[in-house]
């Protein structure tokens, strides 16, 4: 399974974003051979709205199974769960420690986003 | 009164009232020029998100009209979940998942892109509440009525710019139209702003009033609209806003002094031109200097 998760650099090491749609990158870890890539997220940083769902669109077109974020909102939720990814919400401080956490059971899937809406 | 430009051709001049930062006096300059202009006007109130000129104009409203604005709607047998849309929307408002697209039609611009770009005829305009348009005529001068457009968002609308296209685009054309605009430089000022004749950057003498006019200037020149500046509450703060539009050749068109009188008036509702009797002229020959002047800057 590909998972996807918010960070604020490049290697495993990294701290987690806690920002979903305005994460600095993505790192996708393929969890049966550890393989670690980068997914840009730039464009969504400085978006003027929206970028939630944008951000989750490149989840999605990445075709990663499952996202691990701090925080989430209710617009890029929908979209995940409409594409079928699962979504687990985190306060482990690195991408690693966040891995670990997933692969060893311990982080519960959200059935709901954890953040209003900055819009509306 | 010399003979005016944009009457030769009888096309109508617009004139928008604009700022960087809020609260500088967009709405007393505007609704002061409105009376002092000593021809027909139409004044429109383009500050959809708080509209307050008619508590200075205090028209006699004659109509009101729920305006609607168009959104996607995605028909889901023929939508191919192609992406075309999603890629075409620059305002994130749809996005493609579980082989569908998703229209988040708050974050919708109306601007109708996706409708025309699908190759399978699957969106089709939907209309939606966006608030209404309130027209009214104040006939304190008979002889120069001034019209009055108001435009107010519906409640839960965060969408401006296509409730301010429908607030410039409504009712007869007299040969003067006054925009009082939003404040900002994002998209509802644009929207109020573009395809003026002139704009009209209002500010004050302080490091806010110059931060803000700063990138009011930037904004009104990558539009390429001619514009001036008038400064309000002009003998407080400081000298920079001056310093500024003379290192950068803007006119200052008009100074507007911080007094008493002044205030009084505006905290009765009633304009400028009541308060002071001498800047109601100043502001007649501010205003048709400005529309017999060429056309660049």
């Amino acid at each position: 399974m590909t998972v996807a998760f918010s960070a604020t650099g490049t290697d495993l090491n990294s701290d987690m974003d806690q920002r979903f749609g305005r994460a600095r990158q993505f790192i996708l870890v393929d969890t049966e051979t550890n393989a670690a890539t980068i997914l840009e997220n730039t464009q969504n940083m400085n978006a003027a709205q929206g970028a939630g769902i944008q951000a989750a669109q490149n989840v999605i077109n990445a075709e990663a199974d499952a996202v691990v974020t701090g925080n989430c909102g209710p617009k890029a939720f929908q979209v995940l769960q409409a594409a079928g990814i699962k979504i687990y919400h985190t306060r482990e401080d690195t991408v690693g420690s966040a891995l670990k956490a997933l692969l060893s059971g311990t982080l519960q899937e959200a059935d709901s986003a954890n953040v209003d809406s900055h819009w509306s | 009164m010399p003979e005016m430009r944009k009457n030769q051709n009888d096309s109508p001049f617009t004139l928008a009232i604009a700022s960087g930062k809020g609260g500088t006096g967009k709405t007393t300059l505007a609704t002061a020029l409105a009376e002092a202009a000593g021809m027909a006007v139409t004044l429109r109130d383009c500050d959809v998100e708080e509209p307050n000129a008619h508590l200075f104009v205090r028209p006699r409203w004659n109509r009101h009209t729920e305006q609607n604005r168009h959104v996607p709607q995605i028909d889901a047998q023929r939508c191919s979940a192609c992406g075309k849309c999603a890629e075409l929307c620059q305002f994130n408002a749809i996005a493609i998942a579980g082989g569908r697209a998703m229209v988040f039609t708050e974050l919708c611009h109306s601007c109708q892109g996706c409708r025309r770009i699908c190759p399978e005829g699957a969106i089709s305009d939907m209309d939606m509440l966006m608030g209404s348009l309130d027209c009214g005529v104040q006939l304190k001068n008979p002889a120069t009525p001034i019209n009055f457009i108001s435009g107010k968002l519906a409640i839960g609308q965060v969408m401006a710019p296509p409730l301010i296209r429908a607030v410039k685009n409504v009712g007869a054309a007299e040969p003067l139209n006054i925009l009082d605009c939003p404040p900002g430089t994002s998209c509802p000022m644009i929207t109020a702003v573009r395809g003026s004749d002139f704009v009209i950057l209002v500010t004050e003498p302080t490091p806010f009033g110059l931060n803000d006019l700063e990138l009011a200037v930037e904004t009104v020149r990558q539009l390429k609209l001619p514009f001036g500046v008038v400064i309000n509450r002009a003998d407080t703060g400081n000298s920079a806003v001056r310093d500024y539009c003379r290192d950068n050749d803007i006119a200052i068109a008009l100074e507007i002094p911080w007094e008493r009188s002044i205030a009084e008036a505006y905290s009765r509702g009633d304009s400028l031109c009541d308060a002071s009797p001498a800047l109601k002229n100043k502001l007649h020959t501010m205003l048709h200097h400005i529309m017999m002047r060429e056309e660049t800057v």
